[in-house]
Order: structure tokens, then sequence, then C-alpha cells
């Protein structure tokens, strides 16, 4: 646990953030790591300390500020009513709800719908996004502060499968990609004012992979960004470009950062660490790992990373050697999450998997199980004691 | 809670001035805020408003009503329903207002606004009509499971009357259609259906998307030009789908990397505002009267009906529409289809039918969804 501990100090942080928040896409750091030290492990019914009803579908995740959980959801025929909520994470309970309609275009594919990117939150206000290219900016009362209609921007940035790219913001910029064939961007947006900081030509190519923050040269806080030619590293205050790594990358799952190091999702594994100089040096490349929908995870010094048919391959961070195979009940559309060493997978027909790491290079096992009985697409966060698990119609938290 | 004091038009003014890429937002938030803090009793003022808001300052007016409401009925006081009731009536009133007024309604007095319901077979909102034809279809229904198919038969020609969504309408049809009763859909929802069709032209590498092919300078039905594998002349070709498809591969044969145009003629008896509705999973580029109204190119993510909405201008007699369609080098059997559908229409939906329509040609049918 001191290593784990170690690693999370050097990972990076977002401001204004408490342990228990859960900020962002795979929580506060970005990489499905949690501080948590008790979460539930043998599931069962009884720990599910309560679940809500929700006005409508989502497959973002819920984040967590303080006691306050925020969701966004879409609904109407044609999914242009977009939901905000705040809910209460001692019991679920509705504190506000803000709704407006969509400006852009909302056809999805049947599987997903209009609220698929998950919002993010600087622990002073709330950046929410939808498939339909709108954004918000609420305080955590339910104020409005701002709000953009990037399709009324940029008329052709929409692609008619949807799109779940989530929101990153850090330092006062909120990052979000509206990548896709017709008109392809990604924006660095100004918190306080929503007007652009930065606008960047993007592969014209659809791309559902999300920005991953870590900290370049000098402390400066750097944005990745992910897409069919590979990656871009770019300095987050003015968009310029501090390395790019060529040699393409996936368009589904995200790659995550750990101790400085990239895990991009080319090739299979493709681990890439920065030289500081504007170069990027690849420390190795394994196509034993494949991962489907889901993204890959770094815990104890292994990747983890389940395949579409719910295989979960085990690697070496050092040399990305195989250390072995875990056969879970897949398919997984959501990311895993951890806490104290265990993995939770929560596969499309909502099994809950836990799997206990702790035999560290030999085979884990799958330590508990709960079936909730809905389709579940969204990755879960994790605040103190609790997962918090979204389906179309429900809000779970399971544990304390 | 000390209530703010509304200079409404003016307070109002920095909202309706927001832009595109953030502008003005940082004098729309404050004015929000100053909105967001006024009395219930100005609710039906600030709707007023919406209706001349582009839809960045309706997401801003809505959430600043929303808010004024949560406030109010949280402290215990109450809406001023019989204002906005009458605003909501006032179908001069923008559609997305009067959701809203609707919405607010709702919140206070589910049974009110039930009542209201019925009597919006013929809004102009769509989502108001969408609710009470949504009534008449659970009325057929009903009447189809008691075994009355004569009176539901009615009933539901009656939803299909008032009926302007697709989805909505598409259910309508179905169910009518398991009662043996025709459906002229094409005519209902305005698709066009007869067009001249040329090609192929290259699409090698996607780069005919850009290039200027001949149709493009001028439409010409006898002339002849030099495409991909030869020399390609107009034909006619007739739509037999009765949601309008347009079949490029019937005509011009299933290839790859392609280029394909449509054109047709329209004539309205008058200057008139329409919208072009296209739902299209090719590459495409629609023009009327040589206007560019939109481009897009986006290939195989998937098509529907009205996919996209084109404001467009229509002037008295004869308009001329063209439209592009590109194939691209995929090679999955999913992405086969180098097609578009086409209807023009006012904005709710209705269809505005050419004055030199044809008749609708015979259909083949559509597999009921399972």
């Amino acid at each position: 646990m001191k290593l784990y501990s170690l690693l999370c100090a050097a990972a990076f942080v977002v401001s204004s953030s408490t342990q228990a928040d859960w900020l962002q896409f795979r929580g506060p750091h970005g990489n499905g790591l949690s501080d948590s030290k008790s979460l539930p492990t043998e599931l069962s019914e009884k720990d599910v300390d309560w679940d809500v009803a929700l006005p409508g579908r989502g497959l973002s995740s819920p984040i967590v500020v303080g006691d306050r959980i925020f969701l966004t959801a879409s609904s109407g025929p044609d999914q242009d009513q977009l939901h905000v909520l705040c809910m209460s994470a001692k019991n679920g309970e509705k504190i506000w709800e803000r709704k407006f309609w969509a400006t852009g275009r909302t056809m999805t594919h049947k599987k997903t719908c209009v609220a698929a990117p998950t919002p993010a939150s600087d622990g002073k206000h709330l950046y929410a996004l939808y498939s339909s290219n709108d954004l918000f900016c609420l305080d955590l009362d339910g104020n409005l502060i701002w709000l953009r209609g990037l399709t009324q921007d940029y008329p052709n940035v929409s692609n008619s499968l949807g799109m779940s790219s989530s929101v990153a913001v850090v330092d006062g910029t909120v990052v979000v990609q509206v990548e896709n064939d017709s008109q392809s961007l990604a924006l660095g947006i100004d918190s306080q004012t929503g007007a652009n900081r930065w606008k960047q030509q993007r592969p014209k190519s659809a791309n559902w992979t999300s920005p991953i923050l870590m900290k370049g040269k000098g402390g400066k806080a750097v944005v990745l960004l992910q897409s069919s030619t590979g990656v871009n590293a770019v300095n987050v205050k003015t968009g310029e470009e501090t390395w790019y790594y060529s040699d393409g990358a996936s368009t589904i799952p995200s790659g995550v950062v750990s101790d400085g190091v990239i895990y991009a999702v080319s090739r299979g594994i493709t681990a890439l660490k920065p030289t500081g100089d504007g170069r990027v040096d690849q420390l190795w490349r394994s196509g034993m790992f494949r991962p489907g929908t889901a993204s890959p995870i770094v815990l104890n010094r292994r990747i983890y990373a389940a395949n579409n048919a719910g295989v979960l391959s085990v690697g070496n961070v050092k040399d990305g050697e195989r250390l072995w195979q875990l056969r879970m009940k897949g398919p997984f559309s959501a990311s895993p999450v951890s806490a104290a060493g265990f993995l939770y997978f929560v596969n499309e027909k909502g099994l809950v998997q836990v799997v206990d790491t702790s035999s560290g290079d030999e085979e884990g096992e799958i330590v508990g199980k709960l079936d909730l009985k809905d389709t579940i697409l969204g990755t879960p966060a994790v605040s103190g004691n609790a997962l918090f698990i979204r389906s179309d119609a429900r809000l779970w938290k399971i544990g304390g | 809670m000390v209530l703010a004091v509304l200079n409404l038009s003016a307070d109002v003014a920095p909202i309706l001035k927001v832009g595109n890429e953030g502008a003005g937002n940082r004098k729309a938030a404050a004015a929000w805020k100053k909105l967001a803090d006024s009395d219930a009793s100005e609710i039906v003022s600030i709707l007023k408003h919406m209706n001349d808001a582009n839809p960045m300052a309706a997401n801003y007016l809505r959430s600043a009503v929303e808010t004024i409401s949560d406030k109010t009925l949280g402290a215990g006081g109450s809406l001023p329903i019989a204002d906005i009731g009458n605003f909501l009536l006032d179908r001069t009133n923008a559609p997305k207002s009067r959701d809203l007024a609707f919405a607010l309604i709702e919140r206070v007095s589910a049974s009110t606004a039930e009542k209201l319901v019925p009597g919006m077979l013929n809004d102009p909102s769509p989502a108001l009509r969408r609710m009470a034809v949504a009534g008449l279809v659970d009325e057929g229904k009903g009447l189809i499971e008691s075994g009355n198919a004569a009176e539901a038969a009615v009933v539901l020609r009656q939803a299909l009357s008032y009926s302007r969504e697709a989805n909505q309408t598409q259910e309508i049809a179905e169910a009518l259609a398991d009662l043996n009763q025709d459906v002229d859909l094409p005519t209902h929802f305005g698709f066009l259906m007869h067009w001249n069709v040329i090609g192929p032209f290259d699409n090698t590498d996607r780069t005919g998307f850009a290039k200027v092919f001949p149709p493009e300078k001028k439409v010409d039905l006898t002339a002849t030009y030099k495409g991909k594998e030869g020399q390609v002349g107009w034909k006619p070709f007739v739509s037999d789908h009765e949601y309008g498809t347009v079949d490029l591969n019937k005509p011009l044969g299933m290839k790859k990397q392609v280029t394909g145009y449509a054109y047709t003629e329209f004539e309205s008896p008058s200057e008139r505002n329409v919208e072009i509705r296209l739902g299209c999973k090719n590459a495409w580029k629609v023009w009327v009267n040589g206007e560019l109204l939109f481009e897009r190119d986006e290939y195989h993510r998937g098509i529907r009906i009205d996919q996209y909405s084109l404001p467009a201008t229509l002037k008295a007699g004869t308009n001329a529409i063209l439209v592009k369609a590109c194939q691209n080098e995929q090679e999955q059997t999913w992405t086969k289809e180098w097609q578009f559908q086409l209807r023009v229409c006012d904005s709710t939906g209705t269809a505005v039918l050419a004055a030199n329509r044809p008749p609708t040609p015979e259909l083949v049918k559509t597999p009921k969804k399972k």
C-alpha cells in the first residue's frame, strides 16, 4: 500500500477537490483510482444503501462534490430535453434540477443517448456536456454561469451515432473534444466566461475518447487528446502542442496515465514517456492487451485491460509482460474503477464484479458479484465508502 | 428573501444578445441572476421575451423561469397559473415558450394540464401536438384491444391527420396497416418521390465530395458527361419506398467511391419559407435554386427521417432542388446503402406539397419493425 500511496501523490490532482470528491470521468486523477479504504467487496443486495429513479436516460458517470452527486440525463421522444441533477449522496434525494433544450442534433445509435459525456467539476462549478454539443456551466447550487451551443457555433460537429467524449477541467480551462467525420475540433474554454481560449482542428474521424489530464514540463497542465492518428499532448492554457505520438490510437477506449507514463490504447497498449523536450519515448508495446470499449486501468504497477469478450488481461507496467488473465462476464461498456486493491467492473447487463488483485503477479479472483438487473453502460463513481452506479432509469449507491 | 425589481426589457436584453462562441455570456450571466431572483409574477413577461430568443438565449430564459418556480414553490408560494395559461393558449407565442408554460401548469396541477391536452391536436408546438395525438393513439389502440376495429380505424385516421413527428406517424401507420387501412405516407410527409438522377462520377479517396461535377454548374437533363466509368446521362427515377427513400444503387448501380446527383422541380404557388428535411447516411450537399443549403461529409453513421432540417425559401413558380450524394470506400455490409430521403414541410413538420406533385406511385411496404 505504501507504493500505491506514493503513486497517488505523484498523480495529477485537480485543484479544489477533497479526497472524497469524484470530479470527472474516472475520478479525480482521471485514472479510475479512488482513495476509498472500505468499499464493500463481497457484494450482496444489503450493500445497496439506496436507489432512486432518474428522469431520463444516460450513460454519463455521476460525479461527486462534497456530499452532492451531480448527474446528467436526457429525455423526450427525440432525447432533446437535457437534465442536470443534483442529489444528496446521503439519501439520493433531489436537491435541484435544471432542464435545457438541446440546440444541436440529438440523433444517436439506440444503444447510447444524448447524456453520454460525463460532466466535470473544479469543485466550484459544474461543466455538463451532451452529445448535442450543448455545454452548461452551473455553480453547485444550480445557478447558470454560462452556456455554449457548440453545434450552433460549428454546424458540422456532430456524429449521427452519438458522441460521448467527456469534459476535463483544470487551471481555469474546460477541455472538450468534439471530433467527427465532417468537422472535428478540440476546444479549450475559459471556465469563467465560456469563451474559447483556444480551438484546434482535429483529425476528421469519429472519436469517442475523452481528454486526459497530466502534468507536463515545469508542472504545467497538459491534456492528452487521443484520436485515430495518435495522441497529442497539448498545453491546457494555450492549446500549443508539446509532443505528438503519431502511430495511431483507439477511438473508443481512452488511455490512462500513471506515474508520468501514458498507457495509450494503440496497437494493443503502448507505454509512452515524455522526454520533456517535445518528444516522447516508447517504453514498450504489447498486442496481448486488446481493450474493448472499457478503458484500461493501472493499479499497483500492473495494467488491467478487459477485451470485448470479457477477458481481463493483466500485465507488468515495466515491460508489458502479460502476467495473467481472468474470464469475467462481459461485455463491458463501463470502465473499471478501483479502491483498496480491488477492481470494480460492471457489465452491460448490470452485473457488478469485484476482482481481488492482492495476489499480485498471480491470477486474481472474483470475490463479489451483485446483479443490478438493468442495462448499465456508464462508468461508476466512488466517493467515501460507496460506489455510485447509474442506468438509464436508476442511480444506485452501493456501500455506506 | 429580497426579490429583485426588474426593468424587464433592459434586464433581458443581454441574454437576447448571447451569440456564438460564448459571445455575451458574461453579461448574460449577470442578467440571468437578476431574473432568477425575481418574483413569480415576472414569469409570463420572461416567457414573452423567449419568443424572440435564439436557442442559447432560450435556454438562459428557461433556466431563469424554472429557478424562479423552484424558489417560489419551495417557499410555499404559488405561480400565476391563470396568466401562464393565457400565455399557453395564445398560439402566436413561440412553441418553446408555450412548451415551458405547459410544463409549469403541469407541475402545479397535472389534472389541469391533462384537460388542456385534447385541445392541442393542431398545435403549432410539435411537443404539445404530440401529446394530444398520443391521446388519440391510445384511444385507437384501446378500441383495437376491445375488438372494435372499425372505430379504431377512424380514431387512428384522425390521429394520423394531426401527427407530424416521424416516429409517432410511423406508429400510427403501422397500427392502421394492421387494420388493413391504406396510408399514403409519402403525401402525408411530403416526400419527393420523382427525380432525375445521374452518375456515377468519381469519389475515389472521398475527393468527389469537394469536386464540382457538371450538374453543380448547370442542370441540363438532355446533356451527357464523362462519368467514372464512361458517359453518363440523366435518367428518371421514381422512389417506391413508403418513406421516400431514393436508392441510388437501383438506377446507378451498387458501386463504391462514387458520386451521384438527383434533381427535381417543385412548383410553388407563392414565395414561402419551408424546411427541406433530409435523411442521408452518405456525404451530401443540397441546393435549392442554385443556393447551397448545407453540406456534410459523414459516411455510414446512420440515417433517419428528418435527420437534418434545412431552412429554405421557395420562390413562386418552379424551384430547382439538387441533391449530391457520395458513396465511400467502406466494404462492410452496412455500408452498401447509397441513398437519401427528402421532404418539404413547414416548421411544424406539416407537408408542403408541390402544385405539380405527381400521384403517389405504387409502394413497396416496409416490413414492420419487430
